[in-house]
C-alpha cells in the first residue's frame, strides 16, 4: 500500500516540478521557435503518456494486491485491444514526428539571402572571416596556414583577396539577416553553439560543415563548444553580438581584408629584415 | 517430474517412428512430446578445487564468475562517478581534480558501465547462469570455449584497469574515443592509455564471441524435449536476441578499433585528415573522422538494445511470476523483442545528426528511430496489462520491476524529443542527453538487475535475502536516481553542455549550481546504497533463512533441478520435459495457482489451460 503511495509521490512531484521550475529555456534569439514549439508538443503528448502509464501501474498496485484467496484472471492475448493500442501509438508517434520532419527540412536548407560566415576552430579558440565585396569566401588548405594567412587561403584565388578577416573570437551579426555558418576545423571536431540561437553542428577537420539561422535579437552571447575536444573544451568560449544594421556596417568597415593583413605582414616583414641588416 | 518416456537409450527406435510426419495425430496419447534427436551432452566434472572453481566448465559458475567481475568493475565505475559528481557540485572540494582526471574518468565510467558492467552482467552473468536452466539443458553447448570466454573476459578487464596506472593515464577521450582527439596530443591519455583501452576492447570482443555463440547455439540446438521457441521463458528471448546483435554488432567495434590503432601506432590515416597542430601539418592526411562514428554508432546503437533486451525479458518474467498471471500478449512480447533488434540496425547515425554527416540522412534515421518507439510502446503496455488484474505480490522483486517500468517510461519518452532530428538539434550534447541514456539505459537495466538479484538469489545460494533491507535498497535508489536524473533534464533545456569540467560565470552554469550541488549529494547517497545490498548478501550467506525449493511458486525450468543450488549437470538423472509455456499462472480449476512447464496435460485435464 506504502509503494503506491510513494509512485503516486513521485509522478505527481514530477508534474510539479515541471510546472513550477525555474531552470527552463534560456530565452530563445533566432528563428528556431519551431524547435522549442515541437518540443513542448512532444511534452504534452509523451509527458502525458508517461503520467497515464504510471498512474495505470499504481492503480494496479492498488486494485491488484495480493490476497492468498483469490486468483489473477487467466487471458494470454487480447488480439483486439493490442491491435487498438499499436495504432494508437503509431498514429501518435506520426503525429510527433511530422513536425520534426518539417523543421528539419526548414534547417537543411539554407535561404538564398544568407551571409556566409566561415568559423574556423582550433584547440581551443574560434576565428571568423567573412566575404568581402564580391560575396564569395575564397577557397582554403590547410597546409597554407601561417601567421599571414590565419585561414589558409589560397593566394592564387581571387575570391579571396577581399575577404574580411575577424580578428576576434567574437562576432558582429546583422540583426533579422539569415547567416549561414560554415564551420571548419584544423584539428579535432568542435562544435560552435550559442543556447539561445538552439542550432548547433559539428566543425569536422578534413570537411565544410554548415547551418543556418536568424538572429532576432539584439544583444552579447556567449559561444560554447559543444562537443568534445579535448582537455580545454570546457575553456573553448567565443562570443556572438547581434546589432542593428547600422551599428553592424559602421563595426564591418572597421575590419581588416585579407590583402590588407597581407600587406601589413608584408611590411613588417621588410621592417624586420632592415633591422637585421642594421 | 510427470514426464513417462524415457529419454536414455530408447529414443532412437522412436525418432523414426516419429519422424515420419503421420505418426504425431495417430497417438492418442495427450501427454506425446517428440522424443530427442541426439543423445545427451557428455559433461566433464571437475577434478580439483581449481577445475571446480576458477577454470571451470560449468555455465553456472562461469556466470557467478562474469557477474563478480562485472561487479567490480560497476564498483569502479560508481566511485569514478562520485568523483565527477564532487567536481560538478562541490569544486571547491575536488582541488586535487585537474581537467586532465576530469576528462579520464568520465571516459572510463562511461566505457565501465556501458560494455565491461551491463552487457557483461546480462549476457556473461545472467545468460551463462539462466540459459541452460530455463531450456533445460545440461550446459552450454561447448564449456569450454565458454570457460575461455571468461578468461578473456578477465585479462580484458585486466588491461582495461592496467591503463589506471600507465605513463598518461587512461584515455580521457570520452566513451564514445571520437577521432582525431583520441589519439592526438591535448586530449589526456593520448599515448599508453587509449592504446590499452583499443587492445582491452579488441579482447572484449573476441571473449565475447565465444560466449556469444554458446548462448546462441545452446537455445537453438540444445533445448530440451517440449521445449518449443515459443514456450521459452521471455528471458531466453531477450538474451538469445541480444547475443545475435552483439554478434552482428561487435565486429565494428573491433574493426574500428583495429583501425585507430594503426593510426596510432603507425600513422595510417583511416580516421585522420590533414591536422595542423602547435603550428606543423602531421603526417596524417585523406581520412574521415567521421566514418569511425559511423563504424561506432552502428555497435554503439544495437549496444543499448544488447543490455535493454535482456533486461526487457528478465523484467516480463519477473512480472509474470510475481503478479501471478501469465504475461499480456506473449507473442506480442517476442515479436517486438525481434523486431527491436532487427530495427536497431537501421538507427544508429540518430547519435549523429549534429555531426557534419550528410543532413538528408536525418529524415532517414529519425523515421526509422521513432518506428522503433512503437514495438517498444507495446512492450510497456504489455508489462502494465500484466498487473492489470493479477494477484500482485509488492514484495522487493516486485518494486524493483515498477521502479523499472517507471524509469523505462520516462528515458524511453526523452528519447523520443532526441530521436526526432530536429528537436535534438538544441539538445543534442547538453545535460539532456545525459539525462535521458542514464534514465533508459542506465537506471531502467538497474532496476532489472536487482530485481533479478532478489529473485534468482535463493536459486544460486539456497538462502533468501532480507527483504527488510531489501525495501531499503530499493527505496533509496529509486528515489535518489529518479531525483538525480529528472531535474537533469531541465540542465539541457537551458543548454548545459555536457563535458564541461568547470563553467566559469557562464550565466548558463550560475542558475544550475544548486541543481548540481543537490544532484552530486543524491548520487554519492545512492551509491552508498548499493553497499546495502553486499551487506545484505554477505549477511544472509552467513546467517540467512534457507530457501525452499521454488520460493516464488514460478513454472520455468530452472526452478526445477534436482538440488538447489543445482549441480552441474543441473537435472540430475533426467532431463525435463517440457509441456507448456512458462506462464500458466491461476489458470482456472487448477489446484495451484501455478503449473510448472513439466506439468503434463493429463495431470490438469479439468483445467481451463490453453494450449501453447
Amino acid at each position: 500500500m506504502h509503494a503506491g503511495i510513494i509512485f503516486l509521490l513521485v509522478i505527481v512531484g514530477s508534474v510539479l516540478f515541471h510546472i513550477f521550475t525555474p531552470w527552463y529555456w534560456t530565452d530563445i534569439a533566432s528563428n528556431w521557435k519551431g524547435m522549442d514549439d515541437t518540443i513542448t508538443l512532444t511534452f504534452w503528448v509523451g509527458g502525458g503518456v508517461f503520467v497515464a502509464v504510471c498512474l495505470f501501474m499504481i492503480y494496479c498496485v492498488f486494485r491488484y494486491q495480493h490476497k492468498e484467496d483469490r486468483r489473477a484472471e487467466y487471458k494470454p492475448e487480447d488480439k483486439k485491444l493490442e491491435k487498438i493500442l499499436t495504432w494508437a501509438t503509431t498514429l501518435g508517434v506520426a503525429a510527433l514526428l511530422a513536425p520534426g520532419l518539417i523543421i528539419w527540412n526548414q534547417y537543411v536548407n539554407v535561404p538564398k539571402n544568407a551571409i556566409e560566415v566561415d568559423v574556423m576552430a582550433w584547440q581551443w579558440g574560434w576565428q571568423y572571416r567573412l566575404p568581402g565585396k564580391d560575396g564569395k569566401l575564397g577557397t582554403t588548405q590547410v597546409r597554407n596556414i601561417a601567421d599571414n594567412n590565419p585561414f589558409g587561403i589560397n593566394p592564387d584565388d581571387p575570391f579571396g583577396k577581399d575577404d574580411i578577416m575577424v580578428e576576434s573570437d567574437v562576432i558582429n551579426l546583422e540583426n533579422n539577416r539569415p547567416v549561414k555558418i560554415l564551420l571548419r576545423s584544423v584539428d579535432v571536431l568542435h562544435n560552435w553553439y550559442v543556447p539561445q540561437f538552439r542550432a548547433k553542428m559539428d566543425a569536422v577537420p578534413g570537411t565544410v560543415t554548415f547551418y543556418w539561422f536568424e538572429p532576432n535579437k539584439v544583444g552579447e552571447y556567449e559561444v560554447l563548444c559543444a562537443e568534445y575536444c579535448g582537455v580545454g573544451h570546457y575553456a573553448m568560449r567565443g562570443g556572438v553580438e547581434v546589432q542593428d544594421k547600422a551599428d553592424y556596417e559602421a563595426w564591418l568597415g572597421e575590419q581588416e581584408t585579407f590583402e590588407q593583413l597581407s600587406a601589413r605582414y608584408e611590411k613588417l616583414n621588410v621592417d624586420g629584415n632592415k633591422l637585421a641588416k642594421k | 517430474m510427470s514426464d513417462e518416456y524415457d529419454n536414455n537409450k530408447s529414443y532412437q527406435a522412436q525418432s523414426s517412428e516419429v519422424m515420419d510426419g503421420s505418426t504425431g495425430s495417430v497417438n492418442p496419447d495427450i501427454d506425446y512430446v517428440r522424443p530427442s534427436e541426439v543423445g545427451e551432452q557428455e559433461l566433464y566434472h571437475p577434478h580439483s578445487f581449481i577445475e571446480k572453481w576458477i577454470f571451470c566448465q560449468d555455465a553456472k559458475v562461469i556466470g557467478v564468475q562474469y557477474f563478480l567481475t562485472a561487479v567490480f568493475t560497476g564498483v569502479v565505475g560508481l566511485i569514478l562517478s562520485w568523483l565527477m559528481r564532487l567536481q560538478l557540485g562541490f569544486p571547491e572540494l575536488a582541488g586535487f581534480m585537474t581537467a586532465e582526471h576530469y576528462y579520464q574518468f568520465v571516459t572510463m565510467h562511461g566505457m565501465i558501465m556501458v560494455v565491461y558492467f551491463l552487457t557483461a552482467l546480462f549476457l556473461g552473468g545472467f545468460g551463462n547462469y539462466l540459459i541452460p536452466l530455463m531450456v533445460g539443458a545440461r550446459d552450454m553447448v561447448f564449456p569450454y570455449v565458454n570457460m575461455l570466454s571468461f578468461w578473456m573476459f578477465f585479462v580484458a578487464v585486466a588491461v582495461l584497469m592496467a591503463s589506471f596506472f600507465v605513463p598518461g593515464g587512461p584515455t580521457g577521450a570520452g566513451w564514445t574515443l571520437y577521432p582525431p582527439q583520441t589519439i592526438l596530443e591535448g586530449t589526456p591519455g593520448a599515448g599508453m592509455g587509449i592504446l590499452l583501452m583499443l587492445i582491452s576492447l579488441s579482447l572484449f570482443v573476441i571473449g565475447f564471441t565465444m560466449g556469444g555463440l554458446n548462448y546462441m547455439i545452446t537455445i537453438l540446438q540444445a533445448r530440451t524435449r517440449g521445449m518449443t521457441l515459443m514456450r521459452m521463458p521471455l528471458t531466453v528471448w531477450g538474451i538469445f536476441t541480444a547475443t545475435v546483435l552483439a554478434m552482428l554488432a561487435f565486429p565494428a567495434l573491433l574493426v574500428s578499433a583495429i583501425m585507430m590503432t594503426l593510426d596510432k601506432v603507425l600513422q595510417t590515416s583511416f580516421f585522420m585528415p590533414t591536422i595542423l597542430k602547435a603550428g606543423e601539418v602531421l603526417e596524417y592526411g585523406g581520412g574521415s573522422p567521421i566514418l569511425f562514428q559511423h563504424l561506432f554508432w552502428f555497435f554503439g546503437h544495437p549496444e543499448v538494445y544488447i543490455v535493454a533486451l535482456p533486461a526487457f525479458g528478465i523484467v516480463s518474467d519477473l512480472i509474470s511470476v510475481h503478479a501471478r498471471k501469465n504475461i499480456f500478449g506473449y507473442r506480442m512480447m517476442v515479436w517486438a523483442i525481434v523486431g527491436i533488434g532487427a530495427l536497431s540496425f537501421f538507427v544508429w547515425a540518430h547519435h549523429m545528426y549534429v555531426s557534419g554527416m550528410n543532413p538528408w540522412f536525418g529524415f532517414f534515421f529519425a523515421t526509422t528511430t521513432l518506428i522503433i518507439a512503437v514495438p517498444t510502446a507495446m512492450k510497456v503496455y504489455n508489462w502494465i496489462l500484466t498487473l492489470w488484474r493479477g494477484n500482485i505480490r509488492i514484495n522487493v522483486v516486485m518494486l524493483w520491476c515498477l521502479g523499472f517500468i517507471v524509469t523505462f517510461v520516462n528515458g524511453g519518452i526523452t528519447g523520443i524529443f532526441l530521436g526526432n532530428v530536429s528537436v535534438d538539434v538544441p539538445l543534442s550534447d547538453t545535460y539532456f542527453v545525459i539525462a535521458h541514456f542514464h534514465m533508459v539505459m542506465g537506471i531502467a537495466p538497474l532496476m532489472v538487475i536487482m530485481g533479478a538479484v532478489y529473485h534468482w538469489f535463493p536459486l544460486v545460494a539456497g538462502k533468501m535475502l532480507d527483504e527488510g533491507l531489501g525495501k531499503w535498497h530499493f527505496w533509496i535508489t529509486f528515489l535518489g536516481a529518479y531525483s538525480i536524473y529528472f531535474p537533469m533534464h531541465y540542465l539541457g533545456f537551458i543548454g548545459v553542455p555536457r563535458r564541461y569540467f568547470e563553467m566559469y560565470d557562464s550565466p548558463y552554469m550560475t542558475s544550475a549550481v544548486g541543481m548540481n550541488e543537490f544532484i552530486s549529494i543524491a548520487a554519492f547517497i545512492v551509491g552508498a546504497a548499493q553497499f546495502i545490498l553486499i551487506f545484505n548478501i554477505i549477511k544472509t550467506l552467513k546467517t540467512g533463512k534457507k530457501a525452499e525449493q521454488n520460493p516464488w511458486k514460478a513454472n520455468s525450468l530452472e526452478w526445477y533441478t534436482s538440488t538447489v543450488p543445482p549441480e552441474h549437470g543441473n537435472f540430475g538423472d533426467r532431463l525435463p520435459v517440457v509441456h507448456r509455456w512458462p506462464y500458466d499462472f491461476s489458470v482456472p480449476g487448477a489446484k495451484e495457482d501455478y503449473i510448472p512447464q513439466t506439468t503434463a496435460p493429463s495431470e490438469v485435464i479439468h483445467t481451463e489451460v490453453e494450449k501453447t
